[in-house]
């Protein structure tokens, strides 16, 4: 019957979809088995949506750039930075980050900078990949 | 409602089952509202408090999440207000970014309340639809401001971010879909015969009370009330740009103020933001986006500032109100005071809830956009017995749901 749904399912076939797909086609019966399999490389998944071009991720930092002005200190709105006296510079925490890219933007020696990464998810919030230059 | 005694559990009013913390007590006659009574004040977080401990520049980001969905709103009247306070001009090409941005939230804004109203009334295929459209602008700010909630876009003085001719196109791509989905918007909400029997003539609010209870925003509009930040006191770049109050007589319907009238100021206002960011992309200035880059010495301008300052925004649900007031010497924000317009519109409940039924409390509670979300526990006291009974939001949703399929003569 040809009624508007029916064309606009048979659209839907073909238009681009508006949303991420899903990771992997079927959902899968165990889900800590297709974890195991994607880390052997076994099961391909969809990679995640493209990501735009000012994207604000984790932070990365130039240990060696940094003088140690404490400018990024007076921006931050959450207290992810702190000052290390001993060596001049700055330890970052990453679970308290709320990327709002201040402290890039105060940086006079350009030593701090939003990279595009954005999986860091973690349990453990002082973990190794969780602060920076600790 | 059966005689038997029903245990109470007390979940609430903060509970991660609720989608905000509030309450309203309603006195019933059987079926019929006769009394409504709202208690806010469940959600007190302390962010002014926290503000007050901060300078300016990190109370930005501070300010943008006292909520998830005006977070433009929010930065843009602490920015306002501190501009006012420390004497400030932002720079001409920085009023226009942020005109964009604000008119591309309330797309964003008004798009996301017509799903909720949807889903409040029982057609979850509309919310789905309008929430999927909805990502669309979202990818848009998240490719002008790198972020999909928090932008973090405004500064004193400016904003973080330039909007370059490479971002044009993309703009206009965008505005263009949304164009193109208007008409279906329209036939959805406005001409849809069971959605009009569950919003015409429900929740009415007269002009009278409109004026006399202090509504703002699409709620009072809907009641004919010529009411609207953007053209009253312009701020931004709303004074060199054409726009018109968006009320219903303007469109060939009555002045009703009932849930269908605030529906279609919502839905009519989406084509007049296109046409505002259209206006703020053709006539975009060139120059600085920031009044003052170096924040080192912008922080030590602050710190010396003495004054206070008011900021007034026109956001998606009305107007709103940031008050500040900075100390010389001092850099801390001296006081911060935030007034949004939920608080305004949340006196209207009581004339929009007489005279309705339970089943209709889910869509006149989502009618004025409450910040607080709708529901999350309500107390029923029967009249005739005195007895008290609470309803869920699950409950009431499911009663809504039921009234819909009664009308159109289903299975009750």
């Amino acid at each position: 019957m040809p009624t508007s749904t029916v064309f606009t399912l048979i659209r839907q076939l073909v238009t681009k979809k508006a949303t991420n797909k899903f990771p992997v086609t079927y959902a899968p019966d165990n889900m800590h088995a297709a974890a195991a399999e994607i880390q052997k490389g076994r099961l391909k998944i969809n990679p995640p949506v493209e990501l735009p071009p000012n994207f604000r991720g984790k932070l990365a930092y130039d240990v060696d750039a940094c003088i140690g002005c404490k400018i990024c200190l007076k921006v931050c709105p959450s207290e992810a930075l702190v000052f290390k006296p001993e060596e001049k510079k700055i330890k970052h925490y990453v679970s308290r980050c709320t990327f709002c890219s201040q402290c890039v933007d105060v940086c006079p020696k350009d030593c701090l900078k939003m990279s595009d990464e954005f999986l860091i998810a973690g349990l453990d919030k002082y973990g190794k990949d969780m602060v920076l230059n600790p | 409602m059966s005689d038997k005694n029903t245990y109470q559990v007390p979940i609430g009013p903060i509970h991660p089952a609720f989608k905000e913390p509030f309450m309203v007590n309603f006195v019933l006659d059987g079926e019929t509202i006769v009394d409504a009574e709202a208690h806010p004040g469940m959600n007190h977080r302390g962010v002014e408090f926290m503000g007050m401990h901060r300078n300016p520049l990190k109370v930005i980001p501070l300010a943008e999440r006292i909520c998830g969905i005006c977070s433009i709103v929010h930065q843009h009247m602490f920015t306002t207000a501190t501009e006012h306070a420390a004497g400030i001009e932002p720079t001409e090409r920085a009023r226009y970014i942020r005109t964009i941005l604000a008119e591309l939230e309330r797309i964003h804004s008004h798009v996301l309340w017509a799903g909720v109203a949807a889903h409040e009334i029982g057609f979850d295929t509309h919310l789905h639809f309008t929430w999927k459209v909805r990502e669309r602008v979202m990818d848009l700010l998240e490719y002008i401001t790198g972020n999909r909630v928090n932008y973090a876009m405004w500064t004193i003085g400016g904003v973080n971010r330039d909007i370059t001719k490479k971002m044009y196109p993309k703009i206009e791509d965008t505005l263009l879909y949304y164009e193109s989905l208007y008409g279906k918007l329209e036939d959805i909400f406005l001409g849809d015969t069971s959605i009009r029997l569950r919003t015409r003539n429900v929740g009415i609010l007269t002009e009278e009370d409109a004026l006399r209870l202090c509504g703002v925003g699409p709620t009072v509009r809907a009641s004919g009330v010529r009411k609207d930040v953007r053209i009253d006191q312009p701020y931004a770049a709303y004074g060199d740009l054409d726009l018109d109050y968006v009320i219903p007589s303007s469109f060939g319907y009555e002045n009703t103020g009932d849930v269908f009238s605030k529906t279609l100021v919502r839905l009519k206002e989406i084509p007049q933001s296109i046409d505002l960011i259209r206006q703020c992309v053709d006539g975009m200035p060139d120059g600085d986006i920031d009044s003052e880059p170096r924040k080192a010495v912008l922080i030590n301008k602050l710190k010396k500032a003495d004054g206070e300052g008011i900021g007034r925004i026109e956001a998606p649900r009305g107007e709103a109100f940031h008050y500040v007031r900075l100390e010389g010497g001092m850099e801390e924000v001296a006081n911060w005071k935030v007034r949004a317009s939920t608080y305004n519109n949340l006196t209207t409940y009581r004339p929009m809830f007489m005279g309705e039924q339970i089943a209709d409390i889910p869509i006149i509670a989502a009618c004025i956009d409450p910040c607080i979300g709708c529901m999350d526990r309500a107390e029923v006291v029967d009249v005739r017995s005195g007895e008290r009974k609470h309803f869920s939001h699950e409950e009431l949703h499911r009663l809504s749901v039921e009234k819909t399929k009664m009308l159109l003569g289903g299975l009750p």
